[in-house]
Order: C-alpha cells, then sequence, then structure tokens
C-alpha cells in the first residue's frame, strides 16, 4: 500500500514549486509544449494529490489532520514549523485552488501561445499554486504568511508580467505597495496574538483564545485589536475600502492572471484568513460589525463605480470587489459558511467570467474596450453561451450558483439583530450587480456591431481555451447544489459539513421557529431574484432598446456621472493625500538633505579632507631625486656622527 | 702581508666616490652603479675585518650583502626600463611626477 497522501501533504505544494522551479531554469531554450508537460504536469499532479488527500480525509471520518514536518524557526517557547493541516475548509480551499488553478493553466496555454516569455509565465504561475497551497495548508500563522505574502509576489510578478509596457510595471508596484500597508497591520495582529496567548498555530489558539470572554460592542481588548488588525491585512489582500485600489489596475497582467489570482484565488485569501480566525472574531463584536460594516460598503460602492467603466475587465475587476465585499459581509454577520461558499461559488463564475472575458479579447484581436464591440454572440457561440450563464450566476438567478451563496448571506444579514441596513444594501447591489454585468453582455455581444470588420476577424478561440469554459460553466450551474435543500426545508450541505470547523455559525436562525425561517428563505429569495430581474430589464432597456437614453441620462446627471466615471476620484485623492507629499518628503528632506548633503556630505567630505591634507603634506616632497640622493648622504651622516659620538668625543678628550 | 689599515682606506675611498657619483650624477643607470660600488666598499671592508679579528662573521655578511645586491639589481634594472619606456629618458631630472 502506498503512502497515504495525508501524510505527505507537503507533496501538494511542492509539485507545483518544482514546475516552477524546472520551467523558471531551464524553460528559456525549450519549446512551448516542453514547457506546457511540465507546468500542466505539475499542477495537474497536485490536483490529484489534492483529490487524493480529500478522499482520504472522508474515510478517516472528516477528523482533523495536523503534521508537522519540521521546526523552521525555534526561539524560546516560540515555534513555528512547517506545519500543514486538513480541516474541512481546507478541503474547500485546496480544491478551488488547485482546480481552477490547473484548469485556468490549460486556458493560459491556449491564450499565452503567441507571446513572448512563455516559460517565465508559467514558471510564475505554478510559483503562485505554490504559495497559495502553503497559505491554505499552513496550520500557523506565521506559514500562512509565507503563502500570504508568496502570492503577493507572484502577484507582483504576473502583474507586470509585460514589464516593458510602463502601466503595468506601475500597477505591479501599486499592488505591491497597497499590500504592504495591509501586511503591517496583519504582522501586528499576529505579534499581538503571539504576545497574548503564546502560541500561534491555529488548534491551540483556538484552545487557548476559547474560554476567554467576549467583548461587546465599543469595548477595544485583545481580540478587537487583534482582529482588526488582522482584518486589516485582509483588506489589503481582498482589495476591500479603503485599500481596494490595486486591483482593478492589477487587470495590467495577462487575462488568465487576473482570472487565477485576482478574481478566484489569491483575493479570497483575505476573506480565507477572516473565517480561519472565526473564533477570534465571534469575541469580539465590534471587529464583526467593522467586517460586515466595510464588506457591505465595499460590495456596494465597487459595483457603483462597475456601472461606467468600459473596459471590459475593469468591469469584471470592480465585479470582483463587489462580490468580495459579500464574502466579507457574510462573514461578520456571523455566517461564515456562507462567506466561504460565496468564496468557492465566486471562484467557478468569476473565474469563467474573466477566462470569457480573455476569450472576447482574443477574438477581438487585444480590443477591450467594450464601445469597440457588440454583437458578437453569433460569431463567438460558445465564449457567449458560457458567459451568459456566468453572467446569470453572478446575478443570482436560480438554480445557477451565485443564487444560493448570495441568499444564504443574504438571510444571514436579514436575521442578523440590527442587520436590516445591510441586508437592503447587499439587495440593492445585487440589483447593481445584474445591471452591471447584463450591461457588460449587451454591449460585448448584442447590439450592434460597432467595430470595423476589415480590420478585426473575429475568431472562436482554441479548445484549450474553451474547454476550461464549459467546465467551469458546468460548475457555475451545479456549484451551489449543495445548499440547495435548504430551500424545501432540508440542511445546507455546504454549511453543515463546515460546521465542525465553525460551529453553529447559524445563531440567529435559532430566535426563529423552523418553519419561519424557511418561508422567510423563500421570501428573501424571491425578492432577491426580482432585484436581479430589474438590472437586468433595466440594462436590456438602457443599452438595447433605446442605446441613446445612457447618453441622454449621463447629461442629465452629470455631476453623479462624472463622479462614477472617474472612480469617485479616490485614485487622484491617495495621489494629492499620499503619494504626493511622501514624494515631496522623498525629494526635499531624504534625497536632497540625509542623502545629498548629510551621507553623501561625509562620504565626499572625508576624501576632499584627505585631498587636502595631501597637498599639505606634499609640499615637503620637493620631487627632485636628486635632492633625495643628497638628504639620503647626510642622514648616513647625521647617524654616523650620533653613533660615535662618544668615541668623537673620547678622541678629542684624549686630544687634549 | 697587506696591514688592514690599506684595505680600509681602500674601502673608504671607493665608498666616497661611490657616494659623490650618487649624489651628483643624472643618468639613472650610473647612480645605480655608483649604488653598487657603495655596496661592494662596505663588502671589501667586511672581508678586511674578518681576515683581522680571524672571525668568519664578515664573510658571511657579505654573502648576505651580494645576495640582497643581486635582487635589488633585478628590481631596480625594472625599475629604469620601465622609467626608459616611459619617458624615453634616463635623466633623474625629468622623474619629477611630484614635484609642485
Amino acid at each position: 500500500m502506498p503512502t497515504p497522501i495525508l501524510d505527505i501533504l507537503w507533496i501538494i505544494p511542492l509539485l507545483p514549486l518544482l514546475g516552477g522551479a524546472i520551467n523558471g531554469l531551464f524553460g528559456a531554450k525549450w519549446p512551448n509544449k516542453t514547457v506546457n508537460t511540465v507546468a500542466l504536469g505539475s499542477t495537474g499532479l497536485s490536483f490529484l494529490a489534492a483529490l487524493e488527500a480529500v478522499r482520504e480525509f472522508f474515510e478517516q471520518g472528516q477528523q482533523l489532520v495536523h503534521k508537522e514536518f519540521f521546526d523552521w524557526i525555534v526561539a524560546g517557547s516560540f515555534r513555528a514549523g512547517f506545519d500543514l493541516q486538513m480541516d474541512q475548509l481546507t478541503v474547500v480551499m485546496v480544491l478551488v485552488v488547485t482546480g481552477v488553478g490547473f484548469l485556468i493553466h490549460i486556458y493560459s496555454t491556449g491564450y499565452m501561445a503567441h507571446e513572448g516569455g512563455y516559460y517565465r509565465f508559467f514558471s510564475y504561475l505554478n510559483l503562485f499554486m505554490f504559495f497559495m497551497l502553503i497559505l491554505v495548508l499552513a496550520a500557523n500563522y506565521v506559514l500562512l504568511f509565507v503563502g500570504w505574502e508568496g502570492v503577493g509576489l507572484a502577484s507582483y510578478l504576473l502583474i507586470g508580467f509585460y514589464f516593458l509596457k510602463k502601466s503595468a510595471s506601475d500597477a505591479g508596484k501599486k499592488a505591491f505597495i497597497v499590500n504592504r500597508i495591509g501586511d503591517f497591520g496583519f504582522m501586528l495582529g499576529m505579534f499581538l496574538l503571539f504576545k497574548t496567548f503564546g502560541t500561534l498555530d491555529f488548534t491551540s489558539l483556538v484552545a487557548k483564545a476559547d474560554p476567554w470572554s467576549h467583548e461587546s460592542w465599543g469595548q477595544f481588548g485583545t481580540f478587537t485589536v487583534a482582529c482588526l488588525l488582522l482584518f486589516m491585512g485582509a483588506c489589503g489582500k481582498s482589495a476591500q475600502l479603503p485599500l481596494y485600489v490595486w486591483l482593478p489596475d492589477a487587470m495590467e497582467g495577462p487575462t488568465p492572471v487576473s482570472a487565477l489570482i485576482h478574481a478566484a484565488t489569491m483575493v479570497t485569501a483575505g476573506v480565507y484568513v477572516v473565517a480561519r480566525s472565526h473564533v477570534l472574531f465571534i469575541h469580539s463584536e465590534t471587529a464583526l460589525v467593522v467586517v460586515a460594516i466595510v464588506g457591505c460598503a465595499t460590495a456596494f460602492f465597487a459595483a457603483t463605480i462597475g456601472l461606467l467603466q468600459t473596459d471590459i475587465k475593469k468591469v469584471l475587476a470592480y465585479s470582483t470587489v463587489s462580490q468580495l465585499g459579500y464574502m466579507f459581509l457574510g462573514c461578520g454577520v456571523g455566517a461564515f459558511g456562507a462567506g466561504i461558499f460565496h468564496l468557492m461559488t465566486h471562484a467557478f463564475f468569476k473565474a469563467l467570467l474573466f477566462l470569457a472575458a480573455g476569450s472576447v479579447i482574443h477574438a477581438m484581436g487585444g480590443e477591450q474596450n467594450m464601445l469597440h464591440m457588440g454583437g458578437l454572440s453569433k460569431k463567438i457561440k460558445i465564449t457567449y453561451w458560457t458567459m451568459l450563464i456566468a453572467t446569470l450566476a453572478i446575478t443570482g438567478f436560480p438554480p445557477l450558483a451565485g443564487f444560493f451563496s448570495k441568499d444564504s448571506i443574504l438571510f444571514a444579514a436579514f436575521t442578523k439583530p440590527g442587520g436590516h441596513p445591510l441586508y437592503a444594501i447587499g439587495l440593492l447591489t445585487a440589483l447593481l450587480t445584474s445591471f452591471y454585468m447584463f450591461r457588460l453582455i449587451f454591449l460585448t455581444f448584442h447590439g450592434q456591431q460597432r467595430y470595423d470588420e476589415h480590420h478585426v476577424h473575429v475568431h472562436e478561440s482554441p479548445w484549450s481555451m474553451l474547454g476550461p469554459l464549459v467546465i467551469l460553466a458546468v460548475l457555475s450551474v451545479i456549484g451551489g447544489w449543495m445548499a440547495a435543500p435548504s430551500f424545501w426545508g432540508g440542511e445546507d450541505h455546504f454549511t453543515s459539513f463546515l460546521s465542525p470547523v465553525f460551529g453553529a455559525t447559524r445563531e440567529a436562525q435559532g430566535a426563529l421557529s423552523e418553519a419561519a425561517a424557511h418561508s422567510l428563505e423563500l421570501t428573501l429569495a424571491v425578492v432577491a431574484v426580482v432585484a436581479a430581474l430589474i438590472g437586468l430589464l433595466t440594462a436590456f432597456w438602457l443599452y438595447l432598446k433605446q442605446p441613446g437614453k445612457p447618453t441622454e441620462i449621463a447629461k442629465s446627471l452629470k455631476p453623479i456621472y462624472t463622479t462614477l466615471y472617474n472612480k469617485y476620484y479616490v485614485d487622484e485623492l491617495y495621489g494629492a493625500a499620499i503619494v504626493k507629499p511622501l514624494l515631496a518628503i522623498s525629494t526635499n528632506v531624504l534625497w536632497k538633505v540625509i542623502d545629498v548633503e548629510a551621507i553623501d556630505g561625509t562620504v565626499n567630505g572625508i576624501a576632499h579632507g584627505a585631498t587636502a591634507t595631501g597637498d599639505v603634506a606634499r609640499r615637503t616632497q620637493s620631487g627632485n631625486t636628486r635632492s633625495y640622493a643628497v638628504w639620503v648622504v647626510i642622514g648616513a651622516l647625521a647617524v654616523l656622527v650620533i653613533v660615535f659620538w662618544p668615541a668623537i668625543r673620547a678622541l678629542a678628550g684624549g686630544a687634549e | 702581508m697587506v696591514p688592514t689599515n690599506y684595505y680600509l682606506i681602500l674601502s673608504a675611498i671607493l665608498f666616497g666616490l661611490g657616494t659623490v657619483a650618487f649624489v651628483f650624477k643624472r643618468n639613472i643607470i650610473t647612480i645605480f652603479m655608483s649604488i653598487e660600488l657603495m655596496l661592494n666598499a662596505v663588502n671589501l671592508a667586511f672581508v678586511a675585518f674578518s681576515q683581522a679579528f680571524g672571525k668568519v662573521e664578515g664573510q658571511v655578511f657579505v654573502l648576505f650583502v651580494i645576495v640582497v645586491a643581486a635582487a635589488e639589481a633585478a628590481v631596480g634594472l625594472g625599475i629604469i626600463i620601465l622609467i626608459q619606456r616611459n619617458r624615453q629618458s634616463l635623466n633623474v631630472e625629468k622623474v619629477n611626477l611630484l614635484k609642485l
């Protein structure tokens, strides 16, 4: 019998690392096929290993698996080991990361086929897989942080993949720097947790934190501060207010990267961390409320920006920010299971949306502006249908995946005491989501053709790209069915699957009777579908029936229109409030005073001093070789006289 | 037997000639040769004393001096060749980079 994968969990992240290393070191001269074999082989094997690990996990009765492989940092009572663990939450994350990751790898072989730096791309992509798997498998915060920073690095490298383009390398730097702000909080949070509990291992931390008393609203104890600091890190990674600005810019990277890193996996790491730390968060009322409010506000805020974007990928980027807000809203109202559920379904349909958008861009020969598309539905049928399915899923039409996950979040928000405003904003956001997503569909695939047929040869993408689209479309349809029985009175299988991790998180539901909760859930679902329908019809009316209307409305609501069109001027605000002063201080103080005057001044001063001393000292030298000879002789004579002075005296004395 | 004094006087004369040439000559090779002359004057004195006192150390010292002089000649001639190449002259007056 072969070794159980659960005993060698490290194989799951190690395979992509090996693939990335091999491609990165030797791939430069290899043909694309060899690079494909290494990259796809390593991720595919990793996916299979993950599947096998999950099978073994179920076989042994879903007990938490915790393996210590080797010590990494040991100092006094502090120990951070290379420890991996597997529980129900990890199962979901590992399958999403390896599964969706593998599909996107396949897609990339088609999408990147004609790009330079092919091996480099796959090397980075595999590196990302490695760090992401470390992140989700880690059994302590320190190892999680390794993965956390690693995916940031991979994200930076891939956003700046076209590094000759100034905007791309700038976007990479922006992502990296904005994330630093969040990571600062994350590290402080870790330090505080270690100081208080003396451990950063998830299992023992939970055991130690559990007996502590809960902190009520407005009470700033250890839990509140630690959770808010951790949440600051999550805000950076998961692009929440006020640190969301990097994600839309990150669309400079190749589209498969946007799908894998900036939609399906990396950006959900923040949600994962909040869910992983749920024991800490439920100890602090304040932290939970902050998470819910930030999530809700981000969801709404990003959705409003998404309404007017014309770049197909930018719309999807703001949509991602908005959907991540939903996940945090779910976590914030205590429905961690619902948050993770939405994370999973979102990974399916948002990856699909991005990949389909990539297929559209591919078909249009690089055009990303939706105003220059239109009427594509007949030309690229498979792309159109898969993208339509994803749109229906994200806007929450039953029985697609997004309907169930979004509904369970909105339900949790509604039943939370005092959660009605959150629910209202969430519902409004669902309406806006439906509007901008169908606006995207109508502008891209329907209506008049707005491009020059002689310049653009619209063509369907190869099957290496369409295959993943079809598989993801199937997942977007059936991904939510685990939760479906709750609609006819049964249990939500997904939430009950995660309940060993999160415990009974649906406390609020306990207040309602079973039947009342059920009818309420149905009512809310109907309301949500109606909201999505309104969004759909509005988009239909504005962009297909009355194509002139949007400009008219834009004119009559000019201030609102320009504010939204310029994304609330947030980038400009940050530029004026943070970047400009920072640059000014750097230039005028750090560079011109500290660097030039103090540091360079000291170094140059020493050199000048040496020269000046030399100038004085060289005057003792005549430079005339013959005079040196004379001095040597005189010196020798002087030595002679001194040595023989007593003898000379004696001679002189003797003469007297 | 020649008295020791004679050797010493010859040695002093040779040393004096060497010193004068060392100071007044301009050609580097001449200066170099005058140094050799002084060294050999000293050698002569060593040998004379060695013989006068019946001790062998003086002769040992002479061997040392000859060895050192050989090494010095190797280095010195190397320097001289470089000076000739760089300045197309052997005049010490022209080797004056340090001069202000």
